[in-house]
């Protein structure tokens, strides 16, 4: 179900009050079946997956939380009996049981991930090199795939990690790792926190429901008039790029990194909206990551889950691994400063290389991921220059030129990388950014080019008008939160709000018969 | 506490009905309003504004609206007939449209011109809206589009058709603007004259049929509609309307004949009886022998109308005090509109 469908407004229309009607121990059922309505659209084979990775989670977890029960009594039951040895011993005959369910329960859902988005591509160099005909057609990502494993995987390792006990009730995992919100483009949600108001009920708080409402709407005003508006123009300059070259690549980039931001923000939006409609908090993935002043920033305010995670149960556990310190320890007669960045490089540069992987199954994720590992490597190594620079001109980084100049830095920099994100291949994608360089055609835009992309005047100005206001609600946030403050207006100016901003996206919006309003581009990683 | 709440409602409801206001205002205004240009996407809706009762009922596509002349029908025989047709007006249209009209008044006969039988399925989300959108809300509307509704076309646009045409805010014109609160009358009781002529030069040759028979699903409709007849105690005639193209296969004409015979109800195929008729398309027709032009389907609706009255006890309404009035000023449009017409076209 899309949730620019409006199968998916009637759904909601039907859902929220439900939800609120029913006895309260009910509402969690409700949700589990909204779940399943909302998931059954996607086929059987995704819902049948979707559901049997979290009774297979449920089973892993309770096993694995059962080790932690066993070593409590057992040393419990053994208190003053066992020497510290023995108790030792024990303590990590039970942590080798825990590692061992946890590696095959990683091992099973992301092989299952790995089949579904690497399957058809590794199946095609087989068959380019052995000369078989495999065929790799029924290997397609499902829905949310990628979002739903990594959350139930994310809360298999926290239970190995004894951070909270296993969850006994079946029916809160399943909810927990079907909840519709988040299937469709994250957050990656981490069952404590997702938890602290999934599992509770809720009764009806109107300041909740304005609150999700108008967090929705402004999501739905991101998606139609910006994001889907743009998507046309940016299809249609990767698509000829022996064409659009020079200026065009410059104009893809641009509109792309507003494409990109309006859709999976707008659509994090959307999802936080119906969360909190029904009394749920979900993680925040955004913090105006536009507004960074170097890489490392916009990597901590832009999709902040699966950094989050990645951090987490890759960088942390890599960089303190036996493997990392002997190589460490060995590395040391090189001196110790060369010896301390070996972890640091060898574990960023492997996160960045899986979160390439985990974005696609071409060869431009993976170069993309290493170039953002390596150019924040690059910065760590330089910052002693920016510091001795800044330390000579003290009051540059005050300077609101110098600040909005490391801005734009960051955009361009960041709309850069994500070339690889557009075009088909890594040649292709060096071709183009190197055109920029070497083409001169800049008064072409002005000619017919900008024309020619597929928008009309009309949705160029829209979609600006669109992009303005997005900035100016980042500049407003800056402050704090946008929506406390709405439902502290008066009621007559938050209607009139709430009635033009609806108004608009039903007027100007990029949606209806012949346009191709639709799912996500988050939603295919 | 009660009042601030009372308040608060009160505020909600009132912003609720300017948001109302407003989303209709915004509707009516994007919606194409099928006056000046492509004006058969008005002749459903135009049918509501009839305030008399009609004897025979056209129903079909632009081989009724454009070749039977209803003013005709009326000064030489006393006929009082309406044309429910709309461009490319698909069987399962006619018969709602046909169900629609039935809930209002009962002719003694209805016509179905055969032609859009060739079609099992909707075709076109253009030639939908326009004959959907223009009937009044019901269950034969809501049939009408369930029946037609195509993959990438959805109900709700139906119902709020905003949402289907909000993207004309970009391409509003003076039309939309001088048309916005009352749209003119388009037709002559459903006939859309053209006066132009445009002679057919060729007879075309036609195009091997893959399949020899009329789609069965189209069959289906058409025995729906019989049945709706039978039901209402009307009579149903077969027509079809001459033409040059599209081309109509013998072997569709005998699936039509078949089904007449087998409902032992009239089949008239003007294709036949062209000399009869009389119609010369070197001078009777507007696009080359598609449709008819005024002088063609003046010929064809004197023809018709002697054939309704051999076969059907038909009232005069010449003589009706109800009718005179209204018809005298149908007529006196149509011959202005037609006279306007051949001046401009001479000039």
């Amino acid at each position: 179900m899309l949730f620019t469908s409006w199968d998916f407004a009637l759904f909601i229309a039907v859902l929220v009050p439900v939800y609120y009607l029913v006895p309260k121990r009910l509402q969690q059922p409700v949700l589990l079946l909204a779940n399943v309505v909302f998931y059954a659209f996607a086929g059987l084979f995704a819902f049948v997956l979707l559901f049997a990775t979290g009774l297979s989670v449920y089973l892993f977890a309770i096993g694995i939380g059962k080790t932690w029960t066993t070593q409590e009594s057992v040393l419990l039951e053994h208190k003053g009996e066992w020497d510290k040895a023995k108790r030792k011993t024990f303590r990590e005959s039970m942590e080798k049981k825990r590692r061992i369910l946890t590696a095959v329960c990683l091992i099973l859902h992301f092989g299952i991930l790995a089949a579904m988005k690497y399957g058809s591509g590794l199946i095609g160099i087989t068959n380019t090199l052995f000369g078989t005909g495999f065929s790799g057609a029924g290997l397609v990502l499902t829905m949310g795939a990628s979002f739903y494993t990594f959350s139930a995987m994310g809360y298999v390792i926290d239970v190995q990690r004894g951070k909270y006990p296993a969850e006994k009730n079946p029916l809160r995992v399943l909810l927990y790792t079907s909840f519709f919100p988040i299937l469709v483009q994250g957050p990656i949600s981490r069952f404590d926190r997702l938890g602290e108001t999934l599992f509770k009920t809720h009764s009806f708080q109107w300041d909740h429901l304005e609150a999700g409402l108008i967090r929705v709407l402004w999501g739905y005003a991101k998606k139609l008039l910006v994001a889907d508006r743009l998507l046309v123009a940016v299809k249609q300059l990767i698509r000829y790029p022996e064409t659009y070259n020079g200026a065009f690549v410059l104009v893809g980039m641009l509109l792309y990194a507003a494409t990109l931001y309006a859709d999976f923000t707008g659509g994090i939006d959307i999802t936080i909206g119906i969360g909190k409609m029904l009394g749920i908090t979900i993680d925040e993935n955004f913090n105006r990551p536009y507004f960074s002043k170097n890489i490392a920033e916009y990597w901590r305010r832009w999709h902040m889950t699966l950094g989050a995670w990645f951090k987490e149960y890759v960088y942390y556990p890599v960089s303190v691994s036996k493997l990392l310190r002997r190589l460490t320890k060995a590395a040391r007669r090189f001196g110790d400063g060369f010896a301390r960045r070996i972890p640091v490089y060898i574990a960023t540069m492997a996160v960045w290389a899986v979160t390439g992987m985990w974005h696609g199954n071409s060869w431009n994720f993976l170069v993309w991921g290493l170039m953002n590992g390596a150019i924040l490597l690059i910065s760590e190594e330089l910052s002693p220059l920016y510091k001795k620079f800044h330390a000579r001109f003290p009051g540059l980084s005050r300077n609101w030129f110098y600040r909005a100049f490391t801005v734009i830095r960051t955009v361009l920099l960041m709309s850069s990388l994500r070339m690889f994100d557009c075009y088909a291949t890594v040649p292709e994608t060096f071709r183009s950014f190197g055109s920029m360089f070497t083409t001169w055609n800049l008064p072409l835009l002005w000619r017919g080019g900008i024309a020619s992309l597929g928008l009309s005047a009309a949705d160029y100005a829209v979609a600006g008008a669109g992009i303005i206001t997005m900035f100016v609600v980042s500049l407003i946030q800056r402050k704090g939160a946008l929506t406390p403050r709405l439902l502290g207006k008066k009621l007559g100016i938050r209607l009139l709000i709430y009635g033009t901003l609806l108004a608009v996206i039903l007027v100007f919006g990029y949606y209806g018969f012949g346009f191709d309003a639709g799912q996500f581009i988050y939603n295919r990683f | 506490m009660k009042k601030q709440s009372l308040k608060t409602i009160l505020c909600c409801l009132a912003a609720l009905l300017v948001f109302c206001a407003g989303f209709c205002l915004v509707q009516r205004l994007v919606m194409p309003k099928y006056q000046e240009r492509t004006p058969e996407g008005s002749l459903t809706a135009e049918y509501y504004r009839e305030k008399l009762n009609h004897d025979v009922l056209l129903i079909g596509d632009c081989e009724v609206f454009s070749n039977v002349s209803p003013v005709t029908l009326y000064n030489e025989y006393g006929i009082a007939s309406y044309i429910r047709g709309s461009a490319q007006q698909l069987v399962w249209h006619s018969y709602y449209l046909l169900e629609d009209a039935l809930r209002t008044e009962k002719p003694k006969v209805v016509i179905y011109n055969v032609l859009a039988l060739k079609y099992g399925e909707p075709q076109s989300e253009a030639y939908n809206r326009m004959t959907i959108d223009g009937m009044r809300w019901g269950k034969a509307k809501a049939g009408a589009i369930k029946a037609s509704i195509l993959p990438e076309e959805d109900v709700v646009s139906y119902v709020f058709p905003l949402f289907r045409f909000h993207s004309r805010w970009s391409e509003l014109t003076e039309e939309d603007w001088k048309y916005f609160f009352r749209e003119g009358t388009v037709s002559h009781n459903g006939y859309l004259m053209r006066t132009d002529i445009r002679p057919a030069t060729k007879t075309p040759t036609p195009a091997p049929l893959l399949d020899p028979h009329l789609p069965a699903s189209s069959m289906e409709w058409l025995e729906r509609m019989y049945e709706l007849c039978e039901k209402n105690d009307v009579r149903l005639i077969l027509l079809k309307s001459p033409s040059i193209e599209p081309y109509w296969y013998e072997e569709w004409d005998k699936d039509v004949r078949a089904f007449a015979d087998a409902h032992g109800i009239l089949y008239w195929n003007t294709l036949q009886v062209n000399d009869e008729i009389g119609i010369d398309y070197s001078t009777d027709t507007c696009d080359m022998g598609q449709h008819l032009n005024v002088y063609g389907a003046e010929k064809l609706s004197l023809w018709l109308g002697k054939k309704l009255q051999e076969t059907n006890e038909i009232p005069d309404r010449r003589t009706d005090e109800t009718y005179v009035s209204v018809w005298a000023e149908k007529t006196e449009r149509y011959e202005r509109e037609k006279a306007s017409s051949d001046a401009e076209r001479e000039s």
